[in-house]
């Protein structure tokens, strides 16, 4: 199949409706309108849901109702909608409802601005609502990747019964580029799910839940919760390394902020400079093996965590190198993007710091 | 690789040269990206986009020091110009734009492209005046790709398409000259 | 000759509504009427957060339990999903007029084909007796302990009413639990409901009023006798809307 251009949030769409996203409820938020946009028109012709709620807390609990009947159900938002859903979001979680979120971000805190931003890192990784639970995140850097990973999250999400985050930013969402669309696949592929509450006419009732107010019934259920997240880790780390074999300096980034680190690598090695980097594809589960096994190379001088946050990713990178080598951070905010030539700068800061240190 | 900043007044038509142009490689082949700045500035105020076209894979989809840059309006002229990679090329609406960068390391070419427009047809496709200067100038894709994707932009207006395709020429002959 | 059965579509769990709570009425008239409709195999409820929370636990159907407000934007993912299925809301009033009141309104402007069971109590009674949206003028509650005073606490929001400014909505009564003869009205204005939603016909909303002893600080006689004679004088019961009869 060619190549089409299209928009990242356009990719996100046909990347949902082709794995069987047939409900969509959103809410007008910016950068990311494209999507219920798209999502008006598009759901209609396949014979698919298409809602605007009320707001960004009606949208969640609607993808709540929808998911929970056993439909693929989707919602996207930006950051101020983002946190707006995490009510819901932790309900969804503790009832393991499997569905789709979409958080184009957006500069925070607050209302903030309205341009690129991964301000929200930790909000997604670490959970982002009230009480033990994670999603899965995953971070496109590409259009096609938007595609691919939004593809890709309704498997991970109905597998392990866990809700799935599509960790974008406003580039991202704004940026047209070629894409390869993996064919619509057919909805009977898509294994049937034995929990859902879809009024199956007879078979023994089932009941979606949050509430355990027992605290022995609560507890093995979020045991079980977190033998998920656990065997989730084992399975599905992804990260992409690039020149990172003999680098001294390993740079790391997701989501398009890696794109302009990789301009830089390749510049500083023009420079004579030897850098690579490090792109986690899952921000949760984080690939803590790719960085321990560059900490563990003994070329391997220091890393650099470039981010559109204040540090946020740098955390979980420390952790991953645990120690081993220096963990240096660079990052804009506001909705700044760091141009190529202030991560070339950066990067040979922190080699030299490192070797300073040493 | 080549980057392509585009920028102008809302409604001058540059996000709409600017998905042309990728698309135009696309069809050939090559990796492009298209990246529009979004924002307040969609609504009424300036433009612009950031193209890239490349035979290898593209990493940063960013023009912030581009190798062309297309002015349809003063203000983006004089916020961009400086920004211009040197050895670079401005093609600029000298019908709405004074041509003065302030710099001698680039090549300022300076088109009429409302008058050219209007020439054609209608001012409104002073962007493609522009295109035309930019095919010219760089043949970063073949004339047959642009006019194929403006073809299927005005399917059943053919009148719309001709004027167009009389800008794009207007705009070739305005720097061969 | 007839012998008293329970419905089947409440399961065998134990109520957890205190002594004379009328709660446990009306999930046997919503539960009689699903039963009767012959629908109780293709019907989903939605809990909602309050005194009805168990509410999942009770109704032999499948059931989600939804977030504290959110059970008409359940209610709105699954029915647009599944149009064939019975989808019925039970609230509360804090659930449904406070913090809910954004997608009560919406559901119903957008004309949802659901049916929202709206148990009116004028308190909140699982927290333990916090003025509601609907406390009355003088009423007293844990936080108006003075009796709700317009000034400080604004008036009571009479729901029925306010829905029916909209255009969408196809059903809107108001009922009551307080005797006999109310308890069959209410039985039948509630199988009206979800016999509109099961012909498709729309949104279709029953309050209902029901007595709270325990937080009203009554015994439960004295507790239906004041629904009867104080709690309909604010929300006088009847029909706000029944496009079946042109009523609009």
């Amino acid at each position: 199949m060619s190549k089409i251009l299209l928009h990242g949030t356009e990719a996100i769409c046909e990347g949902a409706i082709r794995n069987g996203c047939r409900a969509f409820f959103g809410y007008p938020i910016t950068p990311q309108n494209e999507v219920p946009e798209y999502m008006s028109v598009k759901m209609p012709q396949i014979g698919g849901v298409f809602v605007q709620a009320e707001s960004e807390v009606a949208a969640i609990n609607m993808v709540y109702g929808a998911a929970g009947a056993g439909i693929r159900a989707m919602t996207s938002s930006s950051s101020p909608g983002v946190s707006l859903k995490q009510e819901g979001i932790s309900y969804i979680a503790c009832a393991r409802i499997p569905c789709v979120i979409v958080n184009i971000m957006r500069a925070g805190p607050g209302l903030g601005g309205i341009q690129p931003a991964q301000g929200d890192y930790f909000q997604a990784t670490k959970g982002g609502g009230h009480g033990d639970y994670h999603l899965i995140v995953l971070a496109p850097s590409s259009v096609q990747e938007a595609c691919d990973y939004t593809y890709r999250a309704f498997d991970l999400a109905d597998r392990y019964r866990v809700p799935a985050m599509i960790l974008a930013d406003g580039m991202i969402g704004q940026l047209m580029e070629p894409v390869e669309l993996p064919p619509m696949r057919d909805l009977k592929e898509i294994p049937e799910k034995d929990w859902a509450t879809s009024g199956h006419y007879g078979a023994a009732r089932r009941v979606l839940n949050s509430l355990i107010i027992q605290p022995d019934e609560l507890e093995p259920h979020v045991n079980e919760m977190q033998r998920t997240y656990e065997e989730i880790y084992r399975n599905e780390r992804r990260a992409v390394e690039y020149c990172t074999e003999d680098a001294e300096i390993v740079l790391t980034a997701y989501g398009t902020v890696a794109r302009i680190v990789k301009s830089a690598v390749n510049e500083l090695r023009k420079q004579g400079v030897k850098a690579g980097c490090v792109r986690p594809i899952t921000l949760y589960p984080f690939p803590d093996d790719t960085y321990a096994a560059c900490a563990a190379r003994p070329n391997t001088k220091a890393f650099l965590s470039v981010e559109l946050s204040l540090g946020q990713m740098v955390e979980d990178v420390k952790l991953a190198v645990n120690g081993k080598k220096p963990v240096y951070f660079y990052g804009r905010t506001g909705g700044n993007v760091p141009e190529e030539s202030e991560i070339v700068a950066a990067a040979k800061k922190a080699l030299a710091q490192a070797e300073a240190e040493k | 690789m080549i980057k392509i900043l585009l920028a102008g007044q809302g409604g001058q038509g540059v996000l709409s040269i600017g998905q042309m142009l990728a698309e135009s490689g696309l069809r050939e082949g090559k990796e492009v990206s298209y990246l529009p700045a979004y924002g307040p500035e969609m609504r009424g105020g300036t433009a612009n986009c950031s193209v890239i076209i490349s035979e290898e894979e593209i990493a940063s989809p960013l023009c912030n020091t581009p190798d062309v840059l297309i002015a349809l309006n003063s203000p983006s002229f004089h916020k961009f110009a400086p920004r211009v990679k040197p050895g670079g090329i401005i093609i600029v609406n000298g019908s709405i734009s004074d041509s003065y960068a302030g710099r001698d390391d680039l090549s300022v070419y300076d088109v009429l492209a409302n008058d050219l427009a209007i020439e054609a047809g209608n001012v409104r496709a002073a962007n493609m005046v522009a295109m035309g200067a930019l095919f010219a100038l760089t043949q970063l894709v073949k004339e047959r790709s642009i006019l194929n994707c403006l073809q299927e932009r005005f399917v059943g207006k053919a009148a719309v398409y001709e004027t167009n395709v009389r800008a794009f020429r207007a705009g070739v002959g305005a720097v061969a000259k | 000759m007839k012998v008293f059965q329970k419905t089947k579509m409440l399961t065998d769990a134990h109520l957890h509504y205190c002594p004379g709570c009328t709660h446990g009425i009306v999930h046997r008239l919503v539960a009689e009427s699903i039963e009767e409709l012959g629908l109780q195999e293709k019907s989903i409820g939605i809990a909602p957060v309050g005194c009805a929370v168990f509410a999942y636990d009770y109704f032999n159907c499948d059931m989600q339990e939804a977030a504290h407000g959110r059970a008409p934007a359940v209610a709105t993912g699954i029915k647009r999903c599944l149009p064939d299925r019975l989808v019925f809301v039970y609230q509360g009033d804090g659930d449904l007029a406070s913090i809910g009141m954004a997608e009560t309104v919406h559901a119903a402007a957008r004309g949802e084909k659901i049916t929202i069971i709206f148990i009116n109590n004028s308190i909140y009674g699982m927290t333990g007796g916090q003025m509601a949206p609907t406390t009355l003028i003088g009423q007293k509650a844990t936080t108006c302990q003075n009796g709700r005073d317009p000034a400080v606490n604004g008036y009571p929001i009479r729901v029925c009413e306010l829905l029916a400014t909209l255009d969408a909505p196809y059903y809107i009564e108001r009922v009551s639990t307080h005797d006999v003869k109310h308890v069959l009205a209410a039985k039948k204005a509630i199988k009206k409901a979800l016999q509109f939603q099961a012909e498709g016909r729309g949104y279709t909303f029953v309050e209902v009023l029901v007595s709270c002893p325990t937080n009203w600080h009554m015994r439960p006689v004295d507790a239906l006798r004041f629904m009867g004679e104080e709690c309909t004088k604010t929300f006088p019961l009847g029909v706000f809307r029944d496009k079946s009869e042109g009523k609009q």
